[in-house]
Parts: structure tokens; sequence; C-alpha cells
């Protein structure tokens, strides 16, 4: 199993009307609400907890890109993923992802995933989302029905970056590059892993099964409600012959609560709960979609589940559990819940959403600890039998340098501290 | 009597509406499509011989992921017309419509002699940004185009249950098709550098707009007129952007001003 630490970075100081005053927590959220020295302190909060993963022994630190939104604010996730290069040293860095059709030229994205990938010595796992409609359309003005089309385009100048081994002509419809000549070059050969977040899209399934990148589903309602999705990709994994069922070919986001006991649990964490689900998650369906954003095959297809959303304000703190859109309780409770999602998804990677909503640091340190320490290393071990798939993983340098300490001890010297091997 | 027939083009297959007697018309339709139960399709085959040829993914019309911008468009819609055989009609554009009319006219001046746009999209003024009418809900649509929003709101929505999954697929569908492809010349705003060819147009033209168009609203419509040479603005009063089903004799008035 691959369990990555994965920070959202919300804003917690949405007010308690947020709702009833604000339409949207994404693309036309009021922007007096956010206060950058607020904002300074909040970074700082989440680099932290992302670095504390580190050291608590995840397999990987995760972030994500997002624009004009409440609930993360990250446009750049190459930016805190270029922070956690130097103060974190163990767990892989995954970036989930860069939205690639937004980048002009995307080349941009071949050079700073290799800039990474160097920084981090190999450490890199990256993401290529297509991206949602209020980002993607909303945001950055893609023309929806072209954007599928601006996103492979994008995706085949970029792995072409990687590897080959000249500078090359790249003829494109969207991008037209003489000399493409990335420098540096990704460590990881031939390319860093590559995982696409998907949302139920037919035609995201056959991308990842052509290519062996890792599926990812992304969402915030839970692994009971995910079981139709990852049905339909694991059926289409079959029927498309690919060669194996290993559950790194796929991946889950979860939102995850642990506690002494399930009633300390909600005692601790329920106002965070909801005010994720009730703010955080509060966006005008106007954005939702854009019409020719989803192929009609998709549409057809009847997978999208997002029509039929349930309403969060009206859901208890027994309905998110019952539900499974939240895993909370003791790390018992925690573990066998999450044994159901394994194997009931059949998924090898675990994005775990331990930060939630407005939860303050040393909250989300003792949730993450337990977590860490009492539920991790029960579940380590579930695929044994695919436990040498490293096709979805990034695979380090076994000595990595490390930054030279500061302060008084500070002594740059050409030899650089390394991790040593294992 | 309106049918609906289809004709083959280098793009894919066509759908169009014909109907009527007289000289030939060729209406090109808003971005929510045309029936041939419109009352301005009969309005208009009562006096002319019409035409009103689906934009691709509209109707019967194939989609073309070929088709993507407005160069394409627009000379998608000049081979339609080779394809029905109609030279120099009068052309008639409303909403989307007349945006594709109006590059039309201004791409190749001396084949447009004729021309009527109505609540024209294609032009953007900073004062007055166009709602975002891709973010907009069904039930929002109204106020955006109809003066009797209420007259309106019926029209859209009758018979029609927005919750019945029945509906909400087909609905869907025929949105992603239909606002897809819209959206390649509308998305996110609706210009596509219309304002740095329109002084080419040299086709008499009327331009007809509702004087509650609350999508182009007033001031569009005197950027019209100013860009094309000799234009004759009709103003229509209890009418919003759907002046072709709210006001249509006013309508048919202002394109008989064409001969």
């Amino acid at each position: 199993m691959k369990f990555t630490w994965f920070n959202l970075m919300p804003w917690p100081y949405l007010p308690d009307d947020f709702r009833e005053k604000n339409r949207s927590v994404w693309v036309d959220i009021d922007s007096q609400l956010y206060d950058p020295v607020r904002g300074h302190v909040v970074y700082n909060d989440y680099l932290d907890l992302l670095e504390y993963a580190d050291t608590m022994g995840f397999d990987g630190v995760g972030i994500n890109e997002h624009h004009q939104n409440g609930y993360g604010l990250m446009p750049s996730p190459n930016i805190m993923a270029a922070a956690l290069t130097r103060r974190t040293s163990k767990a892989a860095v995954v970036v989930l992802g860069n939205s690639i059709a937004l980048y002009n030229p995307p080349v941009r994205v071949a050079e700073e995933f290799a800039m990474l990938d160097v920084m981090s010595g190999g450490r890199l796992v990256a993401g290529f989302p297509v991206g949602t409609s209020m980002d993607t359309n909303f945001c950055y003005g893609q023309i929806p029905a072209l954007t599928r089309e601006k996103y492979a385009e994008a995706h085949e100048m970029i792995i072409r970056a990687w590897t080959e081994d000249k500078p090359f002509a790249f003829n494109g419809r969207y991008n037209k590059l003489r000399h493409v000549n990335i420098w540096p070059k990704s460590l990881q050969k031939p390319h860093p892993p590559i995982h696409i977040p998907g949302g139920g899209s037919v035609e995201t399934y056959d991308f990842c099964i052509d290519n062996t990148y890792s599926y990812s589903y992304l969402s915030f309602s839970g692994y009971l409600r995910a079981k139709a999705l990852l049905a339909g990709y694991w059926d289409q994994v079959v029927k498309r012959n690919a060669p194996d069922t290993s559950p790194y070919r796929a991946g889950f986001a979860q939102t995850v609560f642990v506690a002494e006991t399930d009633a300390e649990a909600e005692r601790l964490y329920s106002e965070h709960a909801f005010y994720f689900y009730n703010r955080c998650l509060h966006v005008f369906a106007g954005f939702a979609d854009a019409p020719g954003y989803r192929t009609v095959k998709t549409i057809q297809s009847g997978a999208l589940n997002q029509y039929g959303r349930p309403e969060y304000p009206k859901l208890t703190w027994k309905d998110l559990v019952d539900g499974g859109y939240i895993i909370a309780g003791s790390p018992e409770t925690v573990r066998q819940r999450f044994e159901d999602l394994i194997k009931g998804l059949n998924v090898g990677n675990i994005f775990l959403l331990l930060h939630v909503g407005n939860m303050p640091k040393d909250l989300c340190m003792y949730s993450t600890k337990l977590f860490a320490e009492k539920v991790l290393p029960h579940l380590r071990n579930m695929w044994p039998e695919y436990a040498d798939d490293n096709r979805f993983w990034c695979s380090p340098l076994e000595e990595r340098a490390l930054p030279a300490p500061l302060g008084p001890d500070f002594a740059p010297t050409t030899q650089p501290q390394m991790v040593p091997a294992k | 009597m309106i049918t609906s027939k289809t004709v083959q083009t280098p793009k894919g297959v066509v759908e169009y509406l014909e109907g009527g007697s007289g000289p030939d018309l060729v209406f090109l339709h808003g971005a929510g499509g045309v029936t041939a139960d419109s009352p301005f399709m009969a309005a208009l085959a009562a006096k002319y011989h019409v035409r009103a040829p689906f934009l691709p993914g509209y109707g019967e019309s194939e989609d073309n992921p070929d088709i993507r911008d407005m160069l394409d468009v627009t000379l998608h819609t000049f081979d339609v017309l080779d394809a029905l055989g109609v030279h120099k009609p009068i052309l008639v554009g409303h909403s989307l419509g007349g945006m594709v009319a109006a590059e039309m006219a201004a791409v190749a001046p001396n084949d447009i002699d004729r021309l009527c746009l109505i609540a024209a999209a294609g032009l953007w003024i900073d004062a007055y940004p166009v709602p975002d009418m891709f973010s907009l809900l069904p039930r929002e649509l109204p106020e955006y185009l109809f003066h009797d929003v209420e007259a309106g709101t019926a029209m859209m929505t009758q018979n029609v249950s927005m919750s019945d999954p029945k509906f909400l697929i087909p609905f869907l569908v025929r949105n992603a098709r239909q606002l897809g492809m819209a959206g390649k010349l509308l998305f996110p705003i609706p210009e596509r550098g219309l304002k740095d060819r329109i002084h080419r147009i040299k086709a008499k033209t009327v331009l007809v707009w509702g004087d509650s168009d609350r999508m182009f609203p007033a001031p569009y419509a005197q950027a019209f007129k100013a860009g094309i040479k000799g234009s004759e603005l009709v103003s229509v009063p209890e009418a919003g952007h759907m002046v072709i089903v709210e006001q249509t004799p006013a309508v048919m008035a202002a394109i008989g001003r064409l001969g």
C-alpha cells in the first residue's frame, strides 16, 4: 500500500454564514474573505503538517492545483512542491497534479516537474488532471469542447520532451515549438510515474489503461459511493485486456479522522467535518459542468454521480460516518473501515485527507500520529501479491543530498549531507 | 409547411428546415437552436423560401471535431449554402447565428448583399459585460431571454420536469452537443475578432434589437450600427433577446426592409 498524506489547503476562516451570503466557494468567491496576513500563517502551518507527515512515515505528501477556490489555496502546486523538496527527505512528493491544458506552452510542466524530480532526488509522483470545469473553463477560460483535445496535445508534448534524446520540432494545433529541448530532464527514467485524477469519464479510464498510468478518484463523497465508479474502471481494465488488475492502477482519496474512541472522534472533529462539507463544498451548480466539457459518451454512460449529489448541510455526523463520506473513530474502527475500502475498491494508492476544513494544526497532528502509529502498520501489507509492482510509484536515488543545517552550524562544504541508503 | 431535410457537406451531414416560397432567405439559429414548429419559421415561410441549416451538433447535423473556431464555422456555412444551391440569399441570423452571418458578410463582402442581424453576438463592450450564459442555470435563463419573463418561462418549461432522469440525460446530451458547439464561438467571451473585420461588410444591413434585451443590451445594437456602414437599426419595444418569438411581426417587417 502507498499512503499519501494529502492537503487541499483550505481557507480556514470562511464565515459561519458563508453559505447564505455566497453562491460559491469557487470561481466567483468573494475575494474580501481572503486575508494575506492570516494566509501567511496558514501556508506555514500547512507546510509544517506536510513535513510532519514525512517524519511520521507516510509514503507520500500530496498537493494539488485549484484556482479561485476557497478550499484549495494552491493555484501553483509546484511552488509548494519545491518547498517540500527541501524540508522532507523520504516521502514521495505527489503533485496531483498540473492541469496540463492550462500551461502555455505545456512544455513548462515538463520543465517544472523535471526540476522537482531532480531537486527531490527522484521523489516526484506526477499527476495530469484534465481539471475541473470550474478551474479549466470558468477560471482559466478554456473552451469546454476543445479542452480534451488540448489536454491530449499537451500530454504528448510533455512525454516527448521528457523522453526524446534530441531536440525536436512540435507542430501541434495549439502549440507550435520549433525547438523542444528541456533542461533539466527528469531524474526518473523514462519519466516520473503518472497518476491521472478522474471523475468518471470513460475516456480517462482508457487513457490510463493505454499508458499504464494510475487512475485516481479524488471524490469527497467517500468509499461507499465510489464503488460504482471504480467498478466501471475495473470493468474497463478487464475489457481492454490490460495485463493485470494490480490495485496500484487505482487510487482513492478519503477523508479520515482518528481519535482514541469513536465518541472522542465525534467530539473533536465534527465541527471541522461540517465546515468542510457545508462551506468548502458549496459550489454553484452552474460552474460544475460547462456544456461540452464532458463528452457525450460519458454523459450517456450515466456514470456521473454529481447529479445525485447529496445536500451536505442536512448530513449529521452519523450520516457522514454511516454513509462512508468520512472514516472516523478509534484506530480499530478506522482500520476496519480502511480494509473494507481497500478491498472493496481494489486500490493500492490512498490519498488521506487527514487535514480537513478548518482543523487546527495540533489537532491534525494528533489524528495524523494516531493514524501513522496505530492504523497504518496494520494496512501496510494488504496486497502482498503486488508488492513488487513499482510502475506507479517513484524510484528515488538511494543516496540523496540534504540541505545544509542553518544557524551557527551552517558550514557549506563540497560534500553534501546525504540521506543514508536503506 | 416546414420540413426537416439533410444535405451532405464537406464537413458532414447537415440538417436543415425548409419551407415556403418566394425570395431565398437563409436563417441561422441562435445557441438554443430552432425547431420546425417555431412560429418564427412559419412567419418566414409565409413570405420567403426559407432554409434554416443547423450547426454541427444541433439536431441531426453531425458533430464535427474539425470545426473549432470562427473561420471554420464561417467557411462551413458557406459550404452549406453551396450544398443547398442557394446564391446570395437574404441572410438572417439571430444571436449566435447573427455572429456567424456577420462574419460571413465580413469575410466575403461580395457574396452577401442583404443581411439582417437580430440581437447578434460577436462584439464585446467592457462597460456592458455580457452575462456568463454558460454558467446560467436553466431557471435563470428566462430573465435574460425574455421581456415577459413569466410568459417566457412558461414557453421554456412546458411539459418538462427537470428532475426526471429520463428527461435529464437526453437534456444533458443535447446541451453538451449544442452548447458544446456554441461554446467554440461564445465561451468564455462571445467575441472572436469581428470588430477588426466588421468594416468590410458591404451588404444592405438591418439590425433588429429588442428594447429589453438583457443578454446583449442596447449598446451592442449601437456598436453594430457604428461598425456597419449604412446599416439601419430597428428597435423593438416589449421584446427581449428572444425578439423573434416575442414580437415576430415587428421582426418580419424589419426583414421586409431588405426588399
